[in-house]
């Protein structure tokens, strides 16, 4: 292939429909009070990891509802399970059951 | 798709277009683009619709590309657009036309200012007497040469010896069309149809046979976008644009792109070719691009002219699939040669894009 | 002699305003301009938050057109004359009505979608609007509605004409994010594999049980919410749409597909409204609803003695707000009248 100094950029769209959702729905039936989230974000407001780290445990969570997955098993593991997130979120979303159910959706799909 | 509600979006933007004695100012780019595109709307409008027409050869470029790539103050291009009305005035003409429509969008924003800011024109008549002694009257009726080609459309239709059909299956051919952003995204009262759903080209489309594609990208930016192409390092931009409009409008098989600008039909024809050897990924079948026109073209082709004396020879997507769909003759051996008939050479064949009927 | 008032508008406000006169024994005249009272309330099939049946309400209402309430229906207003603390109205079929105080109940119309170019409404087929889709429940037609769609999943577009400068109207139309709400889970009621989508800038839900509402849409019936407003839609190869919006929760610009496109068009002073307003020379806020004597405590006279104000000439309001509305207007007039 020619190249002449420039490159074509990759979409940054969401695209919705090619995107795999069977891990969303996995997760969402592990967890139901992920549809809970009103996207506030008190949870990465509060989060340790997120005040030294780009951890935003809101976006992981609104990303994985459209399917996006790209990142996010490296994301995960900066997470520490220590369920501050848990104690503020105002709708009461299990957020530590959140990432579990993520390490078990990906090593079940083999992400 | 209900057609009676774009019917009722296109009577909301209907324009005045002027009938005759047309001031005709050519672009800067075109000619070396799609150099037949001019000189065939010249004909048409002389030869064919027998309408007067000036020009003056000392016009110069309206400034636009470099006022919309920040190297021009408005200030300048306000005066040099001063200096194409006077032009017009000491001519004794009254109705502009542009062939660009960079130009078109330019004219029209600086007569919008001059109208909400009446002191500008004032201040721009005294730049244009100080460097020039000229004066200027202000143009009654400011057209793009695409809409003086929409007003004659149902004329150019009954002088027509080819329409917008494949002539093996009698269904219509489908077609893209592509406004340019200055058209009437600036000022969507000053293009016909408005700015959502244009219909200057849709027009000529359905009155030459065709029938028009609405593709999810077609609002989409050509890729153009002035800065974006002129340094090389942002031409990725420009031709990722021009890529998310070619994925869009795929599944829709089209058989053609027409536009109305000189930038787009650029870029969707020369970044066929350049996403096919970057990528290997052509838009046509049989590894063919997708033919991409400007209007002053398609009403050439429909009204029986030479496609070689159009410049279709100069397109990167070589237009033959749709001379063969139009059931257009063509001499191949002619393509690469001068008026003289004499040989100019073949240009080299891409790596994917097929560019010969047959190899060379 | 007892005293009178003309009411202008039969809808919520107007027969409310009317029931709580007559019963202060005022006379009143009753002027709406559709063969039947009601106004808007008509097209509505339930109710938010609590999805009661609209009906309930128009009977509640049509209770109090009692005795002292002349009716006058299909009556369209030539002109209004004030003179010597009187005012007389002329109908178009030549009838003349006077009386000692008027009140304007002739509240709103639903934004114009088509307006929107963009979102493709009148022109692409499975683009409708929230007041379209609140008539098929109504009609039980429910089932062709949703029928011709293919997989399902359903976009319902919010602020379609209300916060937008473009369509002229910076106001929120308030009523529109909870109607969204309450459509979804009706869809979801009757077609429980949909997927629904609601797009929105922030969800107002302002008033008692409408957030409990959306909770109940994300808990139950699995409703998703992202944040953003459509760009624009456009018609696939299939009659299928492609909206386009930014996920601001994640900042990525979003591509979608959906079978069929709602959108919740917002309140605009109606046309007859604006034509009453500049009849009478009463004042029209930037917004063009019509302004009372005072924005906190005068609410329901304007600065022309006589001439009041009830529901949602004054902006969009809700039916217990203007039902409410209406009875502070009844009292309003009736202190005028003493």
């Amino acid at each position: 292939m020619k190249s002449f100094g420039y490159n074509i950029t990759e979409d940054r769209q969401i695209d919705f429909d090619a995107n795999d959702r069977n891990v969303t729905v996995f997760i969402n039936e592990i967890e139901p009070s992920i549809l809970l989230c009103m996207g506030c974000g008190s949870c990465t407001a509060t989060c340790t990891t997120g005040h030294f780290t780009d951890f935003n445990i809101r976006k992981i969570h609104t990303l994985i509802q459209r399917g996006e997955l790209k990142h996010l098993k490296k994301e995960i593991m900066k997470c520490m399970l220590c369920g501050k997130c848990q104690l503020v979120c105002p709708r009461g979303v299990n957020l530590r059951n959140l990432i579990l159910s993520i390490h078990t959706a990906l090593e079940k799909s083999g992400l | 798709m209900k057609i009676e509600g774009k019917q009722n979006i296109w009577k909301e933007y209907q324009k005045e277009i002027a009938e005759d004695h047309f001031f005709y100012v050519r672009s800067c780019v075109r000619q070396n683009f799609f150099p037949g595109s001019e000189k065939t709307f010249l004909r048409i409008l002389q030869y064919e619709l027998k309408k007067d027409l000036f020009e003056n050869p000392s016009h110069t470029t309206c400034s636009g590309i470099g006022y919309h790539t920040d190297i021009i103050p408005f200030e300048t291009s306000m005066t040099m657009v001063a200096r194409q009305f006077a032009l017009m005035t000491e001519a004794g003409y009254e109705n502009l036309v542009t062939s660009c429509i960079t130009s078109f969008g330019l004219y029209s924003e600086v007569l919008e200012t001059w109208h909400h800011f009446p002191e500008l024109e004032e201040k721009t008549r005294q730049f244009l007497r100080k460097a020039t002694g000229r004066e200027f009257k202000k143009p009654a009726n400011v057209s793009h040469a695409s809409d003086i080609i929409f007003k004659f459309r149902k004329e150019i239709a009954e002088k027509s010896k080819y329409s917008l059909v494949n002539k093996d299956t009698g269904k219509p051919l489908r077609v893209v069309e592509h406004i340019g952003c200055h058209y009437s995204k600036m000022f969507p009262s000053k293009g016909i149809g408005g700015a959502e759903y244009p219909y200057v080209l849709v027009g000529m489309i359905e009155d030459w046979g065709g029938e028009v594609i609405d593709y999810p990208e077609r609002r989409h930016c050509c890729g153009f976008g002035f800065r974006q192409y002129l340094v090389q390092a942002n031409r990725g931009f420009s031709i990722s644009c021009s890529k998310k409009k070619f994925d869009s409008m795929e599944p829709y098989k089209p058989d053609m792109i027409l536009t109305n600008c000189p930038g787009c039909p650029m870029f969707l024809d020369r970044w066929q070719y350049a996403i096919s050897e970057m990528e290997g990924k052509t838009y046509g079948e049989n590894n063919q691009g997708i033919p991409v026109l400007t209007y002053e073209e398609l009403a050439g082709l429909v009204l029986g002219y030479n496609p070689w004396d159009l410049g279709l020879q100069v397109h990167q997507v070589p237009a033959e699939p749709l001379l063969d769909k139009m059931g257009i003759p063509y001499d191949p051996e002619m393509k690469f040669r001068g008026a003289d008939g004499q040989d100019l050479g073949k240009p080299e064949a891409p790596t994917t894009l097929k560019f010969y009927a047959k190899e060379v | 002699m007892s005293k009178t008032a003309i009411i202008i508008g039969g809808g919520t406000a107007g027969m409310e305003t009317a029931s709580q006169l007559a019963r202060l024994g005022v006379e009143v005249d009753l002027i709406e301009k559709q063969p039947h009272l009601g106004g808007h309330l008509k097209n509505w099939d339930r109710l938010f938050p609590n999805r009661r049946n609209s009906d309930e309400v128009f009977d509640y209402l049509e209770k109090g057109m009692n005795d002292g309430i002349s009716l006058h229906l299909n009556a369209e207003i030539s002109n209004i004359r004030k003179s010597e603390e009187k005012f007389t109205i002329a109908l178009q079929d030549g009838k003349e009505l006077q009386s000692d105080a008027l009140v304007i109940a002739t509240g709103y119309e639903v934004f114009d979608a088509r307006k929107k170019e963009e979102y493709g409404y009148g022109i692409y087929d499975n683009v409708i609007t929230s007041v379209e889709l609140e008539e098929f429940f109504r009609s039980n037609k429910q089932k062709n509605l949703l029928e011709g769609v293919a997989s399902k999943r359903i976009g319902i577009i919010h602020c379609v004409g209300s916060r937008d400068e473009k369509a002229g109207n910076l106001y929120c139309s308030k009523l529109c994010c909870v109607t969204g709400v309450k459509q979804a889970i009706e869809i979801k009621e009757l077609m429980p594999d949909a997927e629904i989508f609601c797009f929105y800038m922030d969800l107002r839900m302002f008033d008692r049980h409408f957030e409990e509402m959306y909770y109940e849409a994300q808990e139950k019936w699995g409703i998703q919410f992202i944040r953003g407003r459509l760009s624009e839609a456009s018609e696939n190869t299939d009659h299928t749409l492609l909206v386009k919006v930014e996920d601001t929760l994640t900042g990525l610009p979003l591509k979608m597909k959906v079978d069929l496109l709602i959108l919740l068009v917002g309140f605009v002073p109606s046309p007859e409204t604006r034509r009453l307003a500049a009849m009478l020379g009463l004042k029209e806020g930037d917004d063009r609803f019509l302004c009372p004597a005072d924005e906190h405590t005068i609410t329901n006279s304007t600065e022309i003695p006589g001439v009041f104000l009830a529901g949602t000439v004054k902006g969009p309001a809700g039916i217990a707000n203007t039902i409410t509305d209406a009875r502070a207007t009844a009292i309003q007039v009736a202190d005028y009248l003493k």
